[in-house]
């Protein structure tokens, strides 16, 4: 019965208010632990298969690095001693665990700069780009989500639903170039106004570089909400139609409550569940980049530098792309396991 | 009690999404500020400087001359510091750079440079031999330094500067390339604190000090490099202001750009193609450049690889190995059809080994040595040789086999697989199968020797030594576990003894007769038949440029020229501003139209705020 679940949910947030320490306090903490250290366990499998896992990538770094180059036998021998590829492989993983362990990643092949320095500098652009994109895409889906399912059927649902969907299927790169060409370059009565890709025009200081940055973030942002934007709309959407048929809805018309009200304070506060397991999967995701997107408008994210660095291949910088792009994906999936209960006590129970 | 409930529900959703969005917002934010860590000596281009910007589709991988050795770097180390020669625009031929004269004692083992006494470094300490003799030095000494030009100092016992404009190199054995010595000189009294080569990558402290005609300012990786002009080159400043290699990864991108006028010059990667050539022509105030390339297209043959002790290995198809069908093979290739259809008209037909563009050493097969295009031969060839059609109109091995080849192309390679079909189809109709095995990185079975034929390039230098070098025993590797220098393993007594002269060889016509001896050599073995010599098919705004020196000088390419020709030549055109003015509109209309979107939302933000009050109440 509907009717009992949702009472419960009342009462349990009745009881946060009120004092519900005593079963929180038994539960919270062993909950709490498991988590962490399910995820410590991923995070050591993840570090130990990013070091095999490119080792099957065919092709020798040495010799891409040197192609096209005038290099002698020694100095080939010289390559593989400097980046320790003539070691035993047990030898390499066991330098390469215990320098990892200590957050050294080695130095890149072909940049010859330190891994972390290589991901320090891109990662910063990349969550400009996404963090941007995912706090204007999940709040647009929700909310058109919302609506939508609130007037399921509606032509206003239709439209919506039919819209995120097309978009949601539209391949990233080509609707980037296609933005490039209208609104970049121009057509027509349509001036080019926003600049064709890079971060920055270079050589701008203090605001006016704030300014020039907002400006390159434009088309890329847009890109990135309008093919993301469809997923969280079409998840928050049937979620709200599950708690549509609900009794406490119909409680709550009945205390006289505008619909407007019931939608907003009863019904979506309990159909966003799904959605904030989608939020931090997303968010998740930011950190991974868009390698698509980040292409199309030559943004300097990690997305591009794991590109680069899986056509060499540059073993280091691989590797500490590949930790830090599965980090980012446990990290917040523990965080989502931790904020469940806090939404739901019944989580941890 | 219901109210109550109502209000603390009520934000919970919201709240999410608020503290998800404040948390992404704050962590980005915080993130955007110290973006940029590349000082800014360079200035906006707004105060009327001329700024010419090239799109690129490389990434630096290093500014030290040392490490660089892609071309986007190596081109740039040419503006930023002089060389001891350079190579003339117009046909190739070395003419001075840091040194004004050479000259080569008669034993060919000592050569003596004399240094210009009118080059100064951008901080303004004066360009000496010593410099040069400092740089050579620390490469022959240092592994680090090594890295990226190891192999022109790897023939040099000793290097000199007996006075500041003298500078003597004695050599282990003569060596024939001493004009063509492609090494970026740097300042001793910058470069002598410099702990490891190894890893020290230029990048940190700018304007990094040269003596070239462009000294650099600003570097971001990924984003751009930037370079002002050297007012006080000796050979003249250059004539725009400023240049800006800006870095496109989507070349569709860098000609939306171009289009704009965003950027001045684009080359593509590493060439337009064909649509982007098409959609360009006849576009306003741009002009395409479909210049002979640098580059050669080749079906390379496995001769069986081996290495220097004698040991065969790989799986090359064993009637490779005799010459009437390797000529066979390449005279069913129809290498017209596949300049026409393939390339669409941007590329010209193989000949020798050495492109067109390299007229001192191009060489052509004579009539009776050329293996022209004819199927009918070929089938004659391939039954004289012993490989006759069975029942199924297939031809069969030494091994009673059906004959399959194994062709290898690079997956990223459009023009390989395009040609991979034509012989499948051409080949086919000889009753020769072909199995196209197109792979991301073809380095694995090329190394080991495990192809029947494979699609080879190369771009090559105006001193073919390198080029030249691939095809000799001695780049075998040593054992067949190390790698050679090898191209595809060819290795024949004829040719390395006419390689050993031209290294020999100080006299530049001599020598280029013997380059062309090797070539028709290459040829008539037919282990590397070349197919074409693709175009370098690039474009520019002639509304920013109004004109640019190619090379060579008569119908010649701009982008990845020997030498810093084209950006030093380059004259701003009047009317048009610089690339970097034109998207100044741009920026105001883009900011409007930002404000506008902000605006929106802090309006829908309000909005609903006002009615949670409301209800409230």
């Amino acid at each position: 019965m509907t009717a009992d679940a949702t009472p419960a949910l009342v009462e349990d947030k009745q009881q946060t208010a009120a004092g519900p320490r005593v079963r929180k306090g038994s539960a919270y903490p062993r909950y709490l632990a498991g988590k962490v250290a399910g995820a410590a366990v991923s995070l050591l499998a993840v570090l130990v298969t990013s070091f095999f896992l490119f080792r099957l990538i065919p092709g020798d770094p040495v010799k891409t690095m040197t192609g096209g180059r005038q290099v002698s036998a020694e100095q080939l021998a010289a390559y593989r001693r400097e980046f320790g590829l003539d070691l035993p492989l047990w030898r390499q993983f066991t330098d390469y665990c215990g320098k990892a362990l200590t957050g050294d990643f080695g130095t890149s092949y072909q940049f010859r700069a330190p891994v972390v320095d290589k991901i320090t500098e891109a990662l910063p652009n990349t969550l400009l780009l996404t963090g941007t994109a995912f706090v204007l895409y999940t709040a647009l889906g929700i909310f058109l989500g919302t609506r939508s399912a609130w007037r399921r059927g509606g032509l206003g649902d239709r439209v919506n639903t039919g819209l995120a969907l097309t978009l949601y299927s539209i391949p990233s790169f080509w609707l980037g170039l296609l933005l490039i060409i209208v609104l970049s370059v121009g057509i027509g009565p349509i001036p080019g106004m926003f600049p064709t890709g890079g971060m920055e025009s270079g050589g701008k200081e203090g605001f006016a570089y704030v300014v020039d940055v907002a400006h390159h973030l434009v088309l890329p942002v847009v890109t990135l909400v309008a093919v993301e934007y469809g997923q969280t709309l079409l998840v928050t959407r049937s979620a709200l139609l599950d708690e549509m048929g609900s009794d406490y809805l119909t409680t709550a018309r009945a205390k006289g409550l505008r619909d407007d009200l019931v939608r907003r304070r009863h019904a979506v506060p309990n159909a966003l569940l799904p959605t904030v397991t989608l939020i931090f999967i997303n968010l998740g995701r930011t950190v991974a980049g868009v390698i698509l997107v980040e292409t199309v408008f030559s943004w300097p994210g990690l997305g591009g530098l794991f590109y680069q660095a899986l056509s060499v291949p540059d073993l280091p910088l691989v590797q500490g792309l590949f930790f830090v792009f599965a980090a980012a994906v446990i990290v917040m999936n523990t965080l989502a396991d931790l904020v469940y209960p806090l939404l739901d006590p019944r989580v941890a129970r | 009690m219901g109210t109550n409930d109502q209000t603390r529900s009520l934000p919970r959703g919201l709240r999410l999404v608020a503290v998800a969005g404040a948390a992404a917002l704050t962590l980005t934010a915080g993130l955007a500020t110290p973006l940029d860590p590349a000082p800014r000596q360079a200035r906006a281009a707004d105060d009327g400087k001329k700024v010419l910007t090239v799109a690129v589709a490389q990434s630096v991988d290093s500014l030290s001359p040392f490490l660089a050795v892609r071309l986007l770097s190596t081109s740039i180390h040419r503006l930023m510091y002089e060389y001891l020669t350079n190579y003339d625009p117009k046909d190739n031929h070395a003419i001075p750079g840091l040194a004004t004269k050479w000259e080569s004692s008669p034993d060919k083992l000592t050569w003596t440079y004399t240094i210009r006494s009118n080059s100064t470094w951008s901080d303004g300490r004066q360009a000496t031999a010593e410099d040069a003799a400092w740089t050579f030095n620390k490469m022959m000494t240092d592994d680090g330094a090594a890295t990226a030009n190891g192999s022109y100092v790897g023939n040099f016992r000793k290097v000199t500067a007996p006075s500041p404009t003298k500078l003597v190199i004695e050599l282990k054995k003569p060596q024939a390339t001493m004009t063509a010595l492609d090494v970026p000189i740097v300042p001793k009294h910058v470069w002598e604190k410099v702990s490891d080569f190894s890893e020290f990558n230029n990048d940190k402290s700018f304007p990094i000090v040269g003596n070239g005609p462009f000294v650099l300012t600003g570097y971001k990786a990924d984003s751009y490099v930037r370079l002002k002009a050297n007012k006080s080159f000796w050979r003249g400043a250059p004539k725009f202001d400023e240049l800006v290699f800006r870095y496109y990864k989507d070349q569709d991108a860098a000609v939306s750009a171009l289009r704009k006028g965003e950027v001045s010059f684009v080359a593509g990667s590493p060439s337009l193609t064909p649509a982007q050539a098409a959609s360009l022509e006849g576009a306003e105030n741009i002009k395409v450049n479909d210049a002979p390339g640098r580059r050669f297209y080749a079906l390379a043959t496995n001769p069986g690889a081996k290495a220097k002790n004698g040991k065969k290995f790989g799986d090359g198809h064993p009637s490779l190995l005799d010459q009437r069908v390797r000529n066979a093979l390449f005279m069913a290739v129809d290498r017209k059809a596949i300049i026409d259809k393939v390339f669409q008209g941007h590329a010209v037909e193989g000949e020798g080994y050495i492109p067109p563009r390299f007229s001192q050493y191009f060489w052509k097969p004579t009539a009776s040595q050329k293996l022209a295009y004819d199927p009918a031969e070929a089938a004659r060839l391939l039954d004289q040789a012993g490989y006759k059609k069975n029942g199924d109109g297939k031809r069969v091995g030494k091994d009673g086999k059906p004959i399959t080849y194994r062709v290898l192309c690079h997956a990223t390679d459009p023009n390989d697989k395009a040609v991979g079909k034509y012989l499948q189809e051409w080949w086919g109709d000889l009753g020769i199968g072909v199995r196209l095995n197109c792979l991301d990185n073809v380095t694995d079975p090329w190394l080991a020797g495990k192809y029947d034929l494979a699609f080879d390039g190369w771009s090559v230098n105006p001193d073919p030594d390198f080029v030249l070098s691939i095809h000799t025993c001695g780049a075998l590797p040593a054992t067949p576990e190390d790698t050679g220098a090898t191209d595809n393993f060819i290795c024949d007594k004829t040719y390395d003894e006419l390689y050993a002269r031209q290294l020999a060889e100080y006299d530049p016509a001599k020598r280029a007769d013997i380059v062309k001896q090797m070539e028709s050599r290459l040829y008539d073995l037919g282990y590397m038949n070349v197919m074409a010599y693709p175009n370098a098919v690039e474009a520019y705004r002639t509304d920013q440029i109004k004109s640019i020196t190619t090379m060579p000088a008569k119908a010649g390419n701009i982008y990845g020229q020997d030498g810093y020709w084209s950006w030093w030549s380059a004259v701003p055109a009047d009317s048009g501003g610089s690339s970097d003015n034109a998207s100044s509109t741009g920026v105001v209309v883009g900011v409007v139209a930002g404000v506008v979107i902000l605006g929106g939302l802090g309006a829908f933000a309000a909005m609903r705020r006002r009615a949670t009050a409301e209800d409230r109440e």
